[in-house]
């Protein structure tokens, strides 16, 4: 049974039929991909799977436990955590504030490990660690999302558009972080609007076009998909 | 030595603003909802301190006990029945259901109660060997009067003030109340129940108004069902004044306003003093939108 199965899902805000019958599956170890343009339905789908919408139809299932109707504040203890979109970090709180609340359905002795782990992957953090998170750069507020999720040491991290808004130097070392924990055995979920770069990394990939899945295949398939590589790769 | 007589009582009567202040503050800070039934808690918290204590007989720290207790379960089923309700409702609604709320209180007050005012206990006194009642420290030969509620409403003050400041600062609880009231869906993604935490801030602010208003009564002892609603509006007047959501902006919005309201009464008229304390806020919100302590946080994009 794969780590994390989303069948026929069907997402509304109020009229608008946002998700179409998406289904997909993670299996433990892999780092999935969900590639498409604004408004495809990325985000809508990671919200569903994180509780913070929920779908008419179908099942969310993780870890063999069918969480369709789990409160969203209950996940991230079974091991599901999320970077949300926009990175979403608390502006006003410290940095260590910041990392605190990840751990927070952390017992209290795992903290301290947590928070070393999060700060070897991210000297800047453990150099900022005092300071309000608003006044961090963009690239720095990504990795405190990051590093917030971490701190609950999840099974499966869902990240939503990681790369949004950020240099392209800064793009790469993002992205080499997911591909240091995913090496750690992290399963990872990502969304991007940067198709090439989230394909580069992915085992598999999904294509979303206005709500529901067009094309599927591995990482390099789809890199090399002759639809995908015009639509989202640029020709 | 008047003026400092004027100032100690402006502050006095100005630590009761910031007790109903904070507990405005907080509940908007998180539940980002004015609720102007707040005032109406104080007066409850009152009327149970009073029977607790005049008709039962009962010790007035028993009596203030009680008093928080009752609040606290009052606070807290109003938000489960009148507001949780309302949580992805436009913000009008909750307003006027605030509203409403407020009224029903008084009025059910009205009912339980009877409008007849109650002569609220004197608490803080000392009784002279002459069986003469002394409510005030005489200093300097008497030019200064401290009186015993003032001494009791600001060390009140301060010391909630300093409570809160530890529990939203330093304790896991309280960083998440703090991190509710930034972005309650990225909280819910760290694992904190949202509703529950809201619970918690009407618990606190209902337990805060439930002392101000014994505090409150301990100074002014007409106990009528209407009686929570001025000082309620004041304190909403001291929160937005100070910077509504923050907590050291509702203790200087509270301390300033009771300070104003007693030295415009004093040197100005009595009659036009609440007219200046709101003509304060209405120049201060003028010249800094978000509040003295206020500030808006620029966001990143």
């Amino acid at each position: 049974m794969a780590l994390l199965s989303v069948q026929d899902i069907n997402v509304y805000y109020g009229a608008i039929h946002a998700i179409k019958g998406v289904s997909f599956e993670v299996e433990k170890g892999e780092i999935v991909t969900l590639i498409g343009a604004n408004g495809a339905g990325k985000s809508t789908t990671l919200k569903t799977i994180s509780g913070l919408l929920r779908t008419k139809t179908g099942s969310i299932t993780f870890q063999d436990e069918n969480i369709g109707a789990v409160p969203a504040h209950k996940l991230i203890a079974k091991g599901l955590a999320q970077v949300p979109e926009g990175r979403a970090v608390f502006l006003n709180m410290t940095v260590e504030e910041n990392l605190e609340m990840g751990a927070f359905t952390q017992p209290k002795d795992k903290v301290d490990d947590h928070l070393q782990r999060v700060y070897d992957l991210f000297p800047r953090l453990k150099e900022r660690q005092r300071q309000i998170a608003g006044t961090l750069s963009g690239g720095e507020q990504q990795m405190l999302a990051m590093g917030r999720a971490l701190m609950s040491d999840p099974t499966l991290m869902m990240l939503d558009e990681p790369s949004m808004g950020l240099a392209p130097i800064l793009v790469d070392q993002i992205f080499d972080i997911i591909k240091t924990l995913h090496k750690n055995g992290t399963t990872i979920l990502l969304v991007e609007q940067n198709a090439q770069m989230a394909l580069s990394v992915a085992d598999r990939g999904y294509v979303l076009e206005t709500g529901k899945i067009v094309t599927s295949g591995t990482g390099a398939e789809l890199l090399n998909d002759e639809s995908v590589k015009k639509a989202y790769l640029g020709g | 030595m008047s003026f400092l007589n004027h100032l100690i009582n402006g502050m006095g009567l100005g630590s009761v603003y910031a007790i109903i202040a904070l507990g405005y503050t907080m509940v908007y800070g998180i539940a980002k909802m004015l609720n102007f039934a707040h005032g109406d808690i104080i007066m409850v918290g009152a009327y149970v301190c009073f029977f607790a204590t005049s008709t039962y007989g009962l010790p007035p720290l028993v009596g203030v006990l009680l008093a928080m207790l009752v609040c606290t379960v009052l606070g807290v089923v109003i938000e489960r029945l009148a507001y949780k309700p309302l949580r992805q409702a436009p913000s009008l609604a909750v307003l006027i259901t605030a509203i409403g709320m407020s009224y029903f209180l008084q009025n059910a007050a009205q009912l339980l109660w009877t409008p007849n005012p109650k002569i609220f206990p004197q608490f803080f006194a000392t009784t002279n060997p002459d069986g003469t009642q002394q409510t005030a420290i005489p200093l300097f030969d008497g030019a200064l009067n401290l009186k015993y509620t003032t001494i009791v409403n600001v060390a009140a003050c301060v010391i909630i003030m300093l409570a809160l400041t530890w529990f939203t600062g330093k304790t896991k609880m309280g960083k998440a109340m703090r991190a509710c009231s930034e972005n309650k869906a990225a909280a819910q993604l760290m694992g904190i129940d949202v509703n529950a935490t809201i619970s918690l801030t009407f618990a606190i602010g209902s337990a805060l108004a439930a002392i101000a208003g014994v505090l409150y009564l301990s100074s002014y002892q007409t106990l009528v069902p209407t009686t929570g609603s001025m000082p309620g509006i004041k304190a909403f007047t001291a929160a937005v004044f100070g910077g509504i959501g923050s907590i050291p902006g509702a203790f200087l919005g509270g301390i300033l306003l009771g300070v104003i309201e007693i030295l415009a009464g004093a040197y100005i008229s009595t009659q036009l003093a609440n007219a200046i304390v709101f003509a304060v806020l209405i120049v201060t919100l003028l010249v800094r939108p978000a509040g003295l302590l206020g500030k808006p946080v620029a966001e990143k994009v």
